[in-house]
């Protein structure tokens, strides 16, 4: 078709509904552009407001976050947000999800989803050191869903491996909520200088609007748009054209390609092409700087010839930039863009006009206000209500509905295997977890830990979310991710500074998926502002449904944490025997919702504890303190499992040297010790343990924030003792032995080998 | 002392991602420096040892190191090579070095199809390398692998040859140094980690010695021995000349 066709025929309001937007969208479009849209305006109306770009259930809720700090460079709305640590340094973070591709498509949905957040990250002039994944799926035991985990994890590999960028951790959970629509939320972060962050402005009327990298094809046409802003049915398998495929290698290329094109000031600003491809983009970029851009869509290379100026605007090929450089500067771009073999086109130019115009052979086929459609997107609140499922008291444990088990070693084995908390080794090795030569702490321990180069100082990751803590009460659950994720900074000795979150729900427009949203925000907000973690980045993910049926509400939190001195850090394995083993915070657990809950009984119900926000601050403050003075040789949160499990995690780890941890699985081989290291503890009175009275199995298993299980060298107990203060705190028993053994009340309760621990530990990969 | 820095030459493809490691890791050296050689390039700039890195040359499309090899700076590498320089290739530079012809046998699938990121013992079978002269024999390195495609093989004959010649350097085994079922990461044949020629000047090995030379992180420094070796044989070399 010429241009002229396409500005004549124009798209009436049944066209608009298909697109996805309703009568009263369709009507504010006709409003905004004087008229009936074209088609090719209509398909960018119908991207731009649909909840993916849009947020048009979100924006109102999300604007509760603090997004602000001295550190805070780059609060939420860029690419990517940008925290100082120090030294000239800053490291720009964001985790998105692409939970519909690969759930369509694992392999090339999970792949793609790395190669899109790590483009957030290079866009904005940060080389990118680090990925985390954070993924869930439904139960093992369906075939369906070890080939969903085979693929997502096998895509990430395939992906991270080939850019050279380290994937150091991430989390892996189970549920059967996730069973029809499993959960992929790719976490990226990179290291720039203070002084030379881009941001995806255009300005400077009559600058070249440039396309490098890939072709467009019509890969993905709809993809992360559309998939993402709707549920699940039974034609998931016809929506398999509209994920995009992905080339690690055009990728690499691109990295260091823009890299040098933004350290070497040639471009004015860049912004990839993510969802909504071209259109976004432009639309984004020209909004953001008050002008307007003037796309030719006939000059964008093509990979089949035939394709409309709409296809080619909403086209979702990967691994393709769009810049905005100067007249003086364009060769150079293109000497840099040859060298690395990439294509470098100029397919438009800044004007003063504030308008999109989108122009095919000579003819202008769109024409829009680039602010308004920004703007004036629709903001949807939908009425919120609280789902009948939710209860406000803790469950009455009996022994009818709990029957105490017989063999508490059983029941600790069992858990050490079930899936939730088995080590993730088999997919963690995958990963190059090692490249770049900044790994200090490998995956499987608490965080992640990367040394900056040329500095003393350092850098820590975190991701956590315990869903079913957040279906049964998504204001705390959400508010304990975040006390979790900065725990498990501090316990690797960091300090956490900052949060980029990935909100994964069901559809919006049910007033129970709402209220989940509006509490979670809620509580991740109030926890932020208490840990002084702003939140500077992020994704919404709705629409996480199959069959009507939503997944554990699943507020994803990414933490960053920072080190002055990295050489400070601890990781979770017991050192030495005879070290002493203090448990810090409060000796309470909880059946609600724990691990315990569901492997023993099969049961999700009750309500979770509350984190007394104040209590994780002062014990946050003080782990680190104590790592700081190099006091303690060990810390550990305890999360899934309890007390038991993570004191069984701590010997478990001892059989590895730090980085070793997966080294072999057969034995604990060239460990700091040679061989595992056992303990001794002896658990205060039953009665004590809130909720478990008399029930040693919940004292052991049971689950409470705000806890922490550490190592001590005998000597420096009386130090760490100041340190600590007035925090609750107990000496539970010593590093000893080559078993872990666990008292209450001077009866035994159970004594069981490291080795067995470790064996069910390991236990995953029999089950794949 | 006095020495001039030893210059290392490190090859970058387009795919090459542990090219900027493979600098890093010369320059913790105080007698070394590296420059990179672009694969468009023919030029080696007079470097006394080149390092062909790990990572997905070209996208490894095809074959590992299939089309790298053709690189104009491949034929640079390859005249270099035969003249005596000293070329180690890492990983996808190993499997490079076996696509040029500069090492014999070739690089296969995992047997576990999958790739695999791990800490493995490699060791040291042969000191009479210039990229093993500063250990000791038999002594075990504690080194990260992480490929897709580390299965070494070779016909019979060929493996016979290598044996008797002394041209296996490195071998998987657990910590103790003993070959173990197990240890083996990718299931090369006869546990091969590493390779030279027979002129013992080119050399390849799977596993990545350049993320082990910082004793603060994860990786150790029990890669330092191997690049200290090329550094001690250049040395060697230029007073032998001098």
């Amino acid at each position: 078709m010429s241009g002229e066709q396409y500005v004549n025929r124009r798209a009436d309001v049944e066209a608009a509904v298909k697109l996805g937007l309703t009568a009263d969208e369709y009507a504010h479009i006709c409003k905004i552009q004087g008229g009936e849209p074209t088609y090719v305006e209509l398909a960018i109306y119908s991207l731009m407001w649909s909840e993916h770009c849009s947020y048009k259930h979100s924006r109102p809720i999300l604007g509760r976050f603090p997004t602000s700090g001295p550190r805070i460079l780059q609060g939420p709305g860029e690419n990517a947000g940008i925290i100082d640590v120090g030294d000239g340094w800053a490291v720009a973070m964001k985790v998105e999800s692409h939970n519909h591709p690969s759930a369509v498509e694992p392999f090339q949905g999970a792949a793609t989803g790395v190669g899109g957040i790590v483009r957030d990250i290079f866009t904005m002039g940060a080389r990118p050191c680090v990925s985390m994944d954070s993924l869930r799926f439904g139960e093992l035991t369906e075939p369906r869903q070890r080939f969903l985990l085979d693929g997502v994890v096998g895509g990430i590999a395939h992906y991270g491996n080939c850019l050279g960028i380290p994937t150091i951790g991430g989390e892996i959970y189970f549920e059967p909520s996730y069973e029809g629509n499993c959960l992929v939320n790719a976490m990226s972060a990179g290291m720039i200088r203070t002084d030379g962050i881009v941001r995806a402005i255009a300005s400077g009327v009559g600058n070249h609007v440039v396309l490098i990298g890939s072709k467009t094809g019509r890969d993905g046409i709809g993809g992360a748009s559309v998939l993402a802003s709707q549920e699940f049915d039974e034609t998931l398998e016809e929506k398999r054209p509209s994920v995009q495929v992905g080339d690690p290698f055009t990728e690499k290329k691109l990295i260091e390609a823009c890299l040098e094109l933004i350290h070497r000031k040639l471009v004015v600003s860049m912004q990839d092409l993510g969802a909504a491809g071209l259109t976004s983009s432009s639309s984004e970029m020209s909004s953001k700087g008050f002008v307007g851009l003037d796309i030719h869509a006939d000059r964008v290379p093509l990979r089949e010839a035939d394709m409309e100026p709409w296809e080619i605007m909403i086209s979702e090929s990967q691994e393709r930039m769009l810049a905005i450089v100067t007249e003086q500067q364009i060769a150079d771009v293109r000497e840099v863009c040859e060298r690395w073999d990439l294509d470098c086109t100029v397919i438009g130019a800044v004007t003063d006009s504030k308008m999109l115009r989108i122009w095919w052979h000579g003819e202008r086929v769109a024409d829009i206000p680039a602010r308004r459609l920004a703007d004036e997107s629709p903001v949807i609140r939908t009425p919120s209500v609280k789902p009948d499922y939710i209860v406000d008291e803790p469950v009455a444990v009996d022994d009818a509905g709990y029957p105490p088990p017989n063999d508490l070693g059983a029941a600790l084995t069992q858990l050490l295997a079930a899936p939730n908390i088995a080590s993730k080794r088999w997919a963690f090795e995958q990963y190059d977890y090692i490249v770049q030569a900044n790994t200090v702490q490998i995956p499987g321990g608490d965080a992640a830990v990367l040394r900056i180069k040329d500095s003393l100082r350092g850098i820590a990751f975190s991701n956590d979310c315990n869903g079913r803590h957040c279906y049964l009460d998504p204001y705390r659950g959400a508010k304990a991710a975040v006390a979790e994720a900065a725990r498990n900074l501090a316990c690797a000795g960091a300090l956490p500074v900052a949060v980029t979150d990935c909100l994964n729900f069901g559809n919006p427009e049910k007033g129970e998926i709402y209220w989940q949203f509006e509490q979670a925000v809620e509580g991740i907000a109030e926890a932020c502002e208490a840990l002084d973690t702003p939140v500077v980045s992020g994704n919404v993910s709705f629409y996480n449904e199959s069959f009507g049926q939503a997944i554990y509400p699943t507020p994803m939190i990414g933490m960053l944490g920072i080190y002055e001195d990295v050489s400070v850090h601890i990781d979770d394995a017991f050192k030495d025997e005879g070290d002493v083993i203090v448990l810090l915070g409060a000796e309470a657990a909880w059946v609600d919702g724990s691990e315990y809950q569901k492997i023993a009984y099969g049961k999700v119900e009750g309500r979770v504890p509350d984190v007394d926000l104040q209590l994780e601050v002062e014990l946050q403050s003080k782990i680190r303190a104590a790592i700081e003075a190099r006091l303690l040789r060990s810390a550990h949160d305890c999360a899934e499992g309890g007390l038991a499990v993570a004191l069984a995690e701590c010997c478990i780890a001892s059989g590895s040297n730090g980085g070793a941890q997966f080294a072999d699985p057969e034995a604990p081989r060239g460990g700091r010790s040679g061989r595992w290291l056992g303990a001794d503890v002896a658990l205060g009175s039953a009665a004590a343990v809130a909720g478990a009275a008399q029930r040693p199995d919940l004292a052991l298993f049971g689950e409470a924030p705000s806890r922490v299980i550490v190592t001590v060298a005998a000597e420096l107990l009386g130090p760490l003792d100041e340190v600590l203060g007035g925090l609750p705190h107990r000496v539970l028993g010593r590093v000893t032995g080559t078993d872990l053994r666990c008292t209450m009340g001077g009866k035994e309760l159970f004594t069981v080998p490291v080795g067995e621990l470790h064996s069910a530990y390991e236990s995953l990969p029999e089950r794949l | 002392m006095g020495h001039a820095p030893v210059r290392f030459g490190v090859v970058v493809f387009p795919g090459s991602n542990c090219d900027a490691d493979a600098y890093h890791a010369v320059s913790t050296f105080p007698g070394a420096g590296a420059q990179y050689l672009w694969h468009k390039d023919t030029d080696l700039k007079d470097v006394q040892a080149v390092i062909l890195p790990g990572g997905f040359s070209y996208g490894d499309y095809l074959r590992c190191g299939a089309i790298a090899r053709f690189s104009p700076i491949m034929q640079s590498v390859i005249d270099f090579a035969h003249e005596g320089g000293l070329v180690m290739g890492i990983c996808n530079g190993f499997q490079t070095l076996v696509e040029a012809g500069l090492l014999p046998g070739a690089l296969i699938r995992n047997t576990g199809l999958k790739f695999v990121c791990r800490y493995v013992n490699l060791r040291v079978e042969t000191t009479r390398t210039p990229f093993t002269s500063a250990c000791e024999t038999g002594e075990v390195l504690r080194i990260v692998v992480k490929h897709n495609e580390g299965n070494y093989t070779v016909d019979p004959e060929t493996l016979a040859r290598l044996q008797a010649a002394d041209q296996i350097v490195l071998r998987y085994v657990d910590a103790a140094g003993e070959r173990a079922e197990g240890a083996n990461p990718n299931g090369a044949l006869d546990d091969v980690a590493g390779v030279c020629n027979e002129t013992r000047n080119v050399f390849g090995m799977m596993p990545h010695p350049e993320n082990s030379v910082e004793a603060g992180l994860a990786g150790g420094a029990d890669g330092r021995p191997l690049f200290q070796s090329i550094i001690d044989t250049v040395l060697r070399t230029a007073e032998v000349t001098s």
